[in-house]
């Protein structure tokens, strides 16, 4: 795959914080091309979020090379090539959750009539109907997380960055919530990088596994996911699901992961 | 699983349950007014320790023209020592938030002068503007103003999740837009809660400073001439127009607060 066709290419990538530090990543190799659906898991320390915020150029690598759309990190940021989802909601409480999908839209300059149809599109999408005027204290902490991807979708980008963005989610919230993710995924034609800790979500998420240990930060193995797409609720009853959580697990142990 | 949660609705609390909320509160102040009345008296309280609030009523009916304008001077202190003090306080805490190394080296300082007992001040402030202008007391005001508001409001700014500033930095906007979008609005509690404390302070801090001397029209001035010629039912009244202005003054600033942070969980009708 040659470099313009891939959204992120990271050449040797490290990062040390502070001086003489901790090395929160060390010669990270990624391409990742157009339409894929690449999970980042490894145990905590493993660099996982660092390297979701050096694609995302919200940290600055100590070295190596990162292109993103063929661009550098830093001018794919200010081009908005990105939109970003965190563990937590991080909806801002004086706003309502129509306006919190609007931000980027409004920082962006779209005008209200634009900002007024996506925002009524994605209240659909995400399955937000009639909740446009509630404030995100008045719903549930899945909620909260629909309207943080509706509004990390507002403005479609091309890159959607992921930060365990289910992982304070109940284990019943957070599986209808990764079909959700992938039929938006399979219908928006974006590429996804999902940072998870958990092996059986990574695993029905991805096209791509990229397995990470920790001290220092690498990639030890990338496994491919061959399952079926579309995925759905049968699909984690598949074998074949199983032998691919084996995988993923023994390249964990391999790495070093305590599990 | 409920991912579907059906959020609380913002019910009105019926106007009768509402009062009947009241009644404990009023029949307490029943109470506490019929003792001032009736029995401190009876237990030999003496008139200059605690006139009985009847003849304190009195004292205030007879005077009222004098009192009111009286106290109207000292509330135009107080108010313009809030306006000063809270404003530049604002302005202080978006400076020191914005060039943080300058907030780290000067925010020690700003904690402990917060401590400092600022009325011990008056009257040194009196020698510098002059007795009898009402600039003495505005300054006090403004002093007393400027601390809280200050910290409240730079606590408020900097205690931003770093996620939401991370977000604002995936947008590439500047720093004057994560201000105006998220460190004011997330500040907004915080900034009320010290401007109801700066209400309090105000009045204090313009009653007091007359109290060290001021144009004789100023309420803390009548209390102390009262007290000086065993007027004891005018001092009285005086305090009480000096209270009212104060619970007055909190009032607006508290309401100003439920409408400007409706949004906040903290306001919700029916909080229970």
């Amino acid at each position: 795959m040659s470099t313009s066709e891939a959204v992120v290419s990271a050449r040797s990538i490290s990062k040390t914080f502070g001086k003489g530090g901790v090395n929160a990543l060390q010669d990270i190799d990624l391409e990742v091309g157009q339409g894929e659906f690449i999970s980042l898991i490894g145990p905590s320390g493993c660099g996982k979020s660092t390297l979701l915020r050096v694609i995302g150029d919200l940290v600055e690598p100590s070295s190596g090379e990162i292109l993103v759309n063929g661009k550098s990190a830093h001018r794919a940021r200010l081009d908005r090539d990105y939109g970003i989802v965190f563990q937590a909601a991080v909806l801002y409480d004086w706003r309502t959750v129509a306006k919190n999908i609007a931000l980027p839209l409004e920082l962006m300059g779209y005008d209200r009539a634009t900002r007024a149809g996506r925002v009524r599109e994605l209240l659909h999408l995400m399955e937000l109907d009639g909740f446009e005027k509630h404030y995100p204290w008045q719903l549930s902490g899945g909620m909260q997380q629909r309207v943080s991807i509706a509004r990390a979708l507002s403005f479609s980008p091309a890159l959607l960055l992921m930060d365990e963005p289910f992982g304070a989610l109940d284990e019943m919230t957070r599986e209808r919530l990764n079909v959700e993710l992938l039929r938006i995924w399979a219908e928006l034609g974006s590429t996804v990088i999902f940072v998870t800790h958990s092996i059986s979500e990574a695993v029905y998420l991805s096209t791509r596994v990229v397995v990470m240990s920790p001290r220092p930060g690498r990639i030890t193995s990338v496994v491919p996911i061959d399952l079926p797409q579309p995925r759905t609720f049968e699909t984690r009853e598949d074998p074949r699901f199983f032998e691919l959580v084996t995988q993923v697990r023994e390249a964990l142990h391999a790495g070093g992961a305590e599990l | 699983m409920n991912a579907y949660a059906q959020a609380a609705p913002r019910a009105e609390r019926p106007w009768g349950r509402r009062l009947r909320g009241w009644v404990p509160a009023l029949v307490v102040l029943g109470l506490g007014l019929a003792a001032w009345e009736w029995l401190l008296p009876a237990l030999g309280v003496e008139r200059y320790l605690l006139p009985p609030l009847s003849d304190v009523l009195q004292a205030f009916w007879d005077d009222r023209s004098e009192l009111l304008e009286a106290g109207w001077i000292t509330f135009k202190e107080a108010l313009g020592g809030f306006v000063l003090g809270c404003s530049l306080a604002f302005v202080l805490a978006l400076v020191l938030a914005r060039w943080r190394p300058f907030g780290n080296a000067l925010m020690p300082y700003m904690i402990a002068a917060n401590a400092v007992p600022i009325v011990a001040f008056a009257p040194i402030t009196n020698a510098w503007f002059g007795t009898l202008s009402p600039w003495s007391k505005i300054v006090i005001a403004a002093v007393l103003c400027f601390f809280p508001v200050l910290v409240n409001t730079l606590r408020g700014l900097t205690s931003v999740r770093p996620e939401s500033i991370e977000l604002m930095r995936s947008y590439a906007v500047p720093q004057r837009v994560v201000f105006r979008r998220v460190r004011i609005p997330n500040s907004l509690p915080f900034v009320f809660s010290a401007l109801k404390i700066a209400s309090v302070l105000a009045m204090i801090g313009a009653v007091v400073g007359d109290y060290f001397g001021g144009s004789t029209d100023a309420l803390g001035v009548k209390v102390v001439s009262a007290v000086s010629v065993a007027q004891y039912e005018t001092a009285w009244a005086a305090i009480l127009v000096a209270s009212m202005l104060g619970i007055a003054f909190y009032g607006v600033v508290a309401f100003a607060e439920r409408l400007a942070l409706s949004w906040h969980p903290s306001t919700r009708a029916g909080n229970e």
